[in-house]
């Protein structure tokens, strides 16, 4: 079974958001992850760019394949996790922890409401 | 059209095994993780389901003209148990199928197997029996891939988990193979392998095929091994993929351009002999290279390789990061005038013109 936390929101496409406060952590679920399997290669905005829900942000690339990312959230990206780029493998390791992508000020927090819950993604991934 | 099923589909499904079409069969493309994986095949012992690939087996009094005139290598060559790899090639001389040739010992006459890729055994029976009727051939041409289950059980301590498991299989020189007893089982053991380890590939009946490899993950200490750790091994070591590296549709090439001319011998008559004559003697204009990535990035499949001054003159046919450098390399074909190790050149990875060099194949020193 894979892990989905209680204190975060999803998008179709496998990525997360949390939902408290002004900003929004994002990355991409435990499911993604191994369905990715082991991850080589991170390409994310900088600060100060902007990602709209629904669009792509940036790539992640497996041995196997490149995967396009979505955000879940639209906003202004003040945070990036540059560990990642020297240890793409973070994101296998700790999907929800250290291998979180971006940190993003939200820019309408009611579109939170259109991501799926917990239990909705469980769902979706069973 | 439904997925052709190896004989263990089920099995590798109830290890959990992550599968992917490949060659229109369904195959376990990873079990745990490729670079665990890999990393396995090049520091101890894996075991690849490889029951895709096809058999093709061809016996009687013209056997050996007809794999003669169908293969590019010469086939007189081999006494009974040896190996040898082979292109089969179009009248133009392009490359249809990659291939390993085994003779096998037949008191009657000469018989040969030989080892198409996945997918490609309709094909190539169709291939053999056609010409054999061309020529009046003797020959019997039979499509044996769903008799034959196929392992690889590849890396340093491959020797010792085919010693435990084969009755006098272990002591085989490379290239060379025998029928023995493994596991109880009546199999046909080479000393060959498409990893760049040392290893060993064993046909079983069909039927056989779960004991076969139980005995090996569970009794003899392989570690199971996907497709996806085939595809970062094979690379690693420069060696060609069917279907990306050449394909008669999308990429046909001819062996001097793929960098296999050492598996043609123009002093035997195959079907392309004269066109690869005239290719050798004038050259070619492009060629198979290795490079690496000296951005970060992963150059993949049909990816544009680019000169310094931004004009395409090539393109990528594999690509992946290697998790025994822990680099980004590929295959690609590029001019001659840009083949030498040493060229800078550059790959667009999604309209990212990525530093590179070409480099000198296997990627791996010895």
């Amino acid at each position: 079974m894979f892990e989905v936390p209680e204190d975060r929101k999803y998008l179709e496409s496998h990525e997360y958001a949390t939902t408290d406060g002004e900003t929004a952590t994002i990355g991409i679920s435990d499911f993604a992850q191994d369905e990715l399997g082991d991850v080589v290669f991170v390409e994310l905005p900088a600060e100060g760019d902007d990602v709209t829900r629904g669009e792509e942000f940036g790539v992640v690339e497996s041995i196997k394949a490149v995967s396009d990312l979505y955000a879940p959230v639209s906003g202004t990206v003040v945070g990036v996790n540059e560990e990642l780029f020297d240890r793409p493998e973070l994101v296998n390791e700790d999907p929800y922890g250290e291998g979180w992508m971006l940190e993003v000020e939200v820019s309408d927090a009611d579109e939170f409401d259109e991501l799926l819950s917990p239990e909705e993604y469980r769902d979706q991934t069973e | 059209m439904a997925l052709r099923k190896p004989p263990l589909r089920e099995a590798h499904a109830a290890r959990d095994a992550k599968f992917t079409e490949f060659g229109g069969w369904d195959m376990p493309v990873e079990f745990d993780s490729i670079r665990t994986e890999h990393a396995a095949v090049r520091e101890s012992v894996g075991i690849f389901d490889v029951s895709h690939m096809s058999e093709v087996e061809v016996s009687g009094p013209d056997a050996t003209t007809l794999m003669q005139r169908l293969t590019t290598n010469d086939v007189t060559r081999l006494d009974p148990g040896d190996s040898q790899y082979a292109m089969i090639t179009d009248e133009e001389g392009t490359i249809l199928d990659d291939t390993v040739v085994y003779r096998l010992p037949d008191e009657e006459g000469e018989r040969y197997l030989f080892i198409p890729n996945a997918g490609h055994d309709a094909e190539m029976h169709d291939r053999w029996t056609a010409h054999r009727e061309e020529r009046w051939l003797d020959a019997q041409v039979n499509n044996v891939t769903e008799e034959w289950a196929m392992f690889a059980v590849q890396g340093p301590d491959a020797r010792d988990a085919v010693a435990a498991a084969a009755d006098g299989a272990a002591d085989l020189p490379k290239f060379e193979a025998r029928y023995a007893d493994v596991g109880g089982v009546r199999s046909w053991v080479a000393r060959t392998g498409y990893t760049g380890e040392d290893g060993f590939e064993i046909l079983c009946p069909w039927d056989e095929a779960e004991a076969m490899w139980n005995a090996f993950v569970d009794d003899h200490g392989c570690t199971p091994c996907g497709l996806g750790a085939r595809d970062t091994l094979r690379i690693e070591m420069g060696f060609l993929l069917s279907g990306q590296d050449f394909d008669p549709e999308t990429e046909p090439r001819n062996p001097y351009e793929a960098g296999v001319g050492f598996a043609v011998k123009l002093d035997t008559e195959f079907v392309g002999r004269d066109a690869l004559e005239a290719a050798y003697e004038e050259g070619v204009d492009e060629k198979l290279v290795g490079l690496k990535l000296l951005d970060r990035g992963v150059a993949r499949h049909g990816y544009d390789v680019v000169d310094e001054d931004g004009h395409v003159v090539g393109h990528v046919t594999s690509g992946t990061m290697s998790p025994t450098l822990n680099e980004p390399i590929a295959l690609g074909y590029v001019p001659v005038e840009y083949a030498d190790p040493g060229t800078r050149l550059r790959v667009a990875v999604r309209e990212q013109e990525k530093r590179a060099k070409v480099v000198s194949t296997p990627f791996l020193e010895d």
